[in-house]
């Protein structure tokens, strides 16, 4: 198209997508956090690479299947701090209708933007659509893991598909990869023309000693032989050798060891970076935060930013919306942790509602299983998380009452519980309905687990809100 | 007597959480007083057959079914053809399933080639198909009586099964898309050996099939045994859950 008429077109675009996200929400079509994009992208095709151009420092990109809301937050939060203003997509809208959504709300009405720095969090099949078109300086891949596979069929392809876009990327721009996680560091190869930098964590007092039922990526993703372990973290992730070939785990620039886990109060780390080292302590559960706080520094160390302004905002970051959540309902508390995929559901069932690492302290608990596509449609993964952990002797207090189970696949919960040999509460499959018997069911003055997949997790803070206990998602800073 | 799962290729194929099935076999059996065992079968060990088993052969992605092609070429595939031929019992899921045939064609041309024990093939899906993804509900010859019996699962295959002359389907589609999409069509069956797409996990919500399995596995055995009855409640609203959300409305 014309330049000149391109130019021309933005304006209207900006305007017809503040009437789009005006109606939205008038309409309560939800946050209208991806509809502009769309009605902007419509009336101007390259609306998303002429708005990105004029970000003074380009833009980053966040992917991976684990964690790209909390760590897109996480970088968010130290930009903050550092003092550079970001346009970013935090409510999950995460393809390119989304990311095109966000810089045009940030931008004014001639497509001057307010921010100087893009921070996306992209749907990993989105990413080469997004590296594309938003002039992307950072792309850092966060994990791989299996997850919703309906639809993208393999992990493999998957990673060639994120790798494909490493090209946009210019000279002195960084590809920032997971050390641990093997077909992540695989791509490390495939990123020639811009530096790659690799995070991963150094702690053998974390070793589960076994590879889970759920691992995904054992072979080597070069010659096929089964990866040697010398460590391993979570699923797939650790410190691994190929005893073949000379593939192995990248030295990590950016580095964690010496965690000490507080449950879910938290986790204190040293943290290692090309620039410095320094302890902290980042305020939440889980060892997938650390590799998510990792991720985070590696990405604005990469950006420019020092040392001192990511530990700060490190330490100061109290979690995305939905992710990990504590609402006040009443005289109870609500503790809403979303639950992705096996690897992350055993994350907070040790981290939770198992009390013999000593820190579980979750005796009401509800979980909440819905198969829509963003829950993934298939509900088989329900049999690789490990229920079984519960019922060994002293997992559970004697006192805790029987799980709750809600959601349109509350019935196989129900028999995913019965085959690990736990006692099953009331099977409510009405989310709202469940969430009121459920706190009903919780003592005043204690906290209720609702562990919820993605769209389970949507309707369960609907119903919160509707009871006055939270706000719409869209208001939320 | 003592009942061995032989879960195979247990830590590559183990998508879809085949791990579903192997503790609804363990589970029922040990409700019932019936001791068993799991044993996992990886690459480059061979089968241990104790004379009362059951071999679970699950799917995995198409990097890793290269891998086993090459393991099934030699001495453990002809072992597990005997075993079929001789009344053996074995369950293969998605992938397992498909190298229970002739071959296994991938979507760059390569034919894999299978056990042959089941008359079938698998192409790639071509150019413009989509891959076959969804609940399943199909219906199934019951073991015992002339009636047929309903069995839910989820299917999520790219490769369309065909069924050569000799090949008995498993069953046929009432909702979804079973072998190929087109041939209304669902897994196969030879012997004792069974072939499916459906995993979700299978077993699980489809108990009477486990105990189909374990009353084959125990007779293959010698040993004529009825299985008493469990409390199969949670299963059956599970069951009747997908299967009223799937089921044509009429």
């Amino acid at each position: 198209m014309n330049p000149l008429l391109e130019n021309l077109r933005l304006p209207a675009a900006i305007l017809a997508a503040r009437a789009a996200q005006f109606a939205s929400r008038a309409l309560g079509r939800g946050g209208g956090s991806t509809m502009p994009g769309v009605v902007a992208r419509r009336v101007a095709p390259a609306v998303l690479k002429q708005l990105s151009r004029r970000l003074p420092r380009s833009s980053v990109a966040l992917t991976g299947t684990n964690g790209k809301t909390t760590t897109t937050r996480m970088v968010g939060g130290i930009l903050r701090i550092a003092g550079v203003r970001a346009v970013n997509n935090s409510t999950g809208a995460n393809l390119v209708t989304g990311v095109t959504a966000a810089l045009v709300s940030d931008a004014d009405l001639s497509g001057r933007p307010a921010s100087e720095i893009g921070l996306f969090e992209v749907d990993e099949a989105s990413v080469p659509k997004v590296a594309a078109e938003a002039d992307l300086k950072i792309l850092a891949v966060l994990n791989l893991f299996r997850d919703q596979l309906d639809r993208y069929g393999e992990l493999a392809y998957t990673g060639k598909v994120i790798a494909s876009a490493f090209g946009d990327l210019p000279s002195d721009g960084a590809v920032v990869l997971n050390a641990d996680d093997p077909l992540v560091a695989s791509l490390g190869t495939q990123a020639s023309g811009s530096r790659t930098v690799f995070f991963g964590v150094d702690e053998p007092e974390l070793d589960t000693g076994t590879l889970q039922h759920v691992a995904d990526s054992k072979n080597c993703p070069f010659c096929g032989t089964a990866l040697v372990y010398d460590t391993v973290y979570l699923g797939h992730v650790g410190i691994y050798d190929c005893p073949k070939c000379s593939f192995g785990r990248p030295e990590p620039g950016y580095r964690a060891s010496g965690l000490a886990m507080d449950g879910p109060r938290g986790t204190s780390f040293r943290l290692e970076t090309p620039t410095g080292s320094r302890e902290l302590k980042i305020e939440l559960p889980g060892l997938y935060n650390v590799y998510n706080a990792l991720a985070a520094a590696a990405v604005a160390g990469e950006a420019g930013v020092g040392l001192d302004d990511i530990v700060r905002g490190l330490e100061e970051f109290g979690g995305a919306f939905g992710r990990v959540e504590r609402i006040q309902a009443g005289n109870r508390e609500a503790f809403l942790l979303l639950i992705k995929n096996p690897v992350g559901f055993n994350e907070i069932l040790r981290t939770f509602v198992s009390s013999s690492g000593g820190t579980g302290e979750a005796d009401n608990v509800l979980i909440a299983i819905n198969d829509n596509d963003a829950d993934g449609r298939d509900v088989s993964w329900l049999w690789d998380v490990d229920f079984e952990m519960l019922a060994e002797k002293g997992a559970r207090s004697e006192a805790a009452p029987p799980i709750m189970v809600s959601g349109v696949r509350a019935e196989d919960m129900a028999v995913r519980l019965k085959y690990a040999e736990l006692p099953v509460g009331s099977v409510i499959p009405d989310r709202a309905e469940a969430l009121r018997s459920a706190l009903e069911a919780t003592p005043p003055g204690e906290t209720l687990y609702i562990l919820p997949t993605y769209t389970a997790m949507l309707d369960i803070r609907k119903k919160l809100s509707d009871l006055g206990h939270t706000h719409p998602f869209w208001e939320e800073r | 007597m003592k009942l061995t799962i032989h879960h195979l290729y247990a830590d590559m194929m183990n998508m879809y959480g085949d791990r579903g099935n192997v503790i609804s076999l363990e589970k029922r059996c040990e409700w019932r007083g019936i001791d068993a065992e799991v044993l996992d079968v990886n690459i480059g060990e061979s089968l241990r057959p104790t004379g009362c088993d059951i071999f679970l052969f699950g799917g995995g992605q198409d990097q890793e079914q290269t891998l086993l092609v090459e393991d099934l070429s030699g001495p453990k595939g002809r072992e597990l053809v005997s075993i079929i031929e001789d009344g053996g019992v074995v369950l293969g899921v998605c992938g397992g399933y498909q190298l229970m045939g002739h071959y296994y064609e991938t979507p760059e041309g390569e034919r894999l080639p299978g056990l042959g024990v089941m008359d079938l093939h698998t192409e790639p899906r071509k150019p413009g198909e989509e891959r076959l993804i969804g609940n399943v509900l199909v219906r199934v010859p019951d073991p015992v009586g002339d009636s047929l019996r309903e069995v839910v699962g989820f299917e999520n295959h790219g490769g369309r099964t065909m069924l050569g002359e000799r090949a008995e389907p498993l069953g046929r589609v009432v909702a979804g898309h079973g072998n190929n999409g087109r041939d209304g069509t669902e897994g196969a069956r030879y012997k004792n050996a069974y072939g499916t797409y459906l995993h979700g996990s299978l077993l699980p919500k489809n108990p009477w099939l486990t105990d189909q399995l374990v009353q084959a596995a125990l007779r293959h055995a010698g040993e004529e045994r009825e299985l008493e009855p469990l409390d199969d409640g949670a299963e059956e609203e599970a069951f009747r859950s997908v299967a009223g959300r799937v089921r044509p409305r009429r």
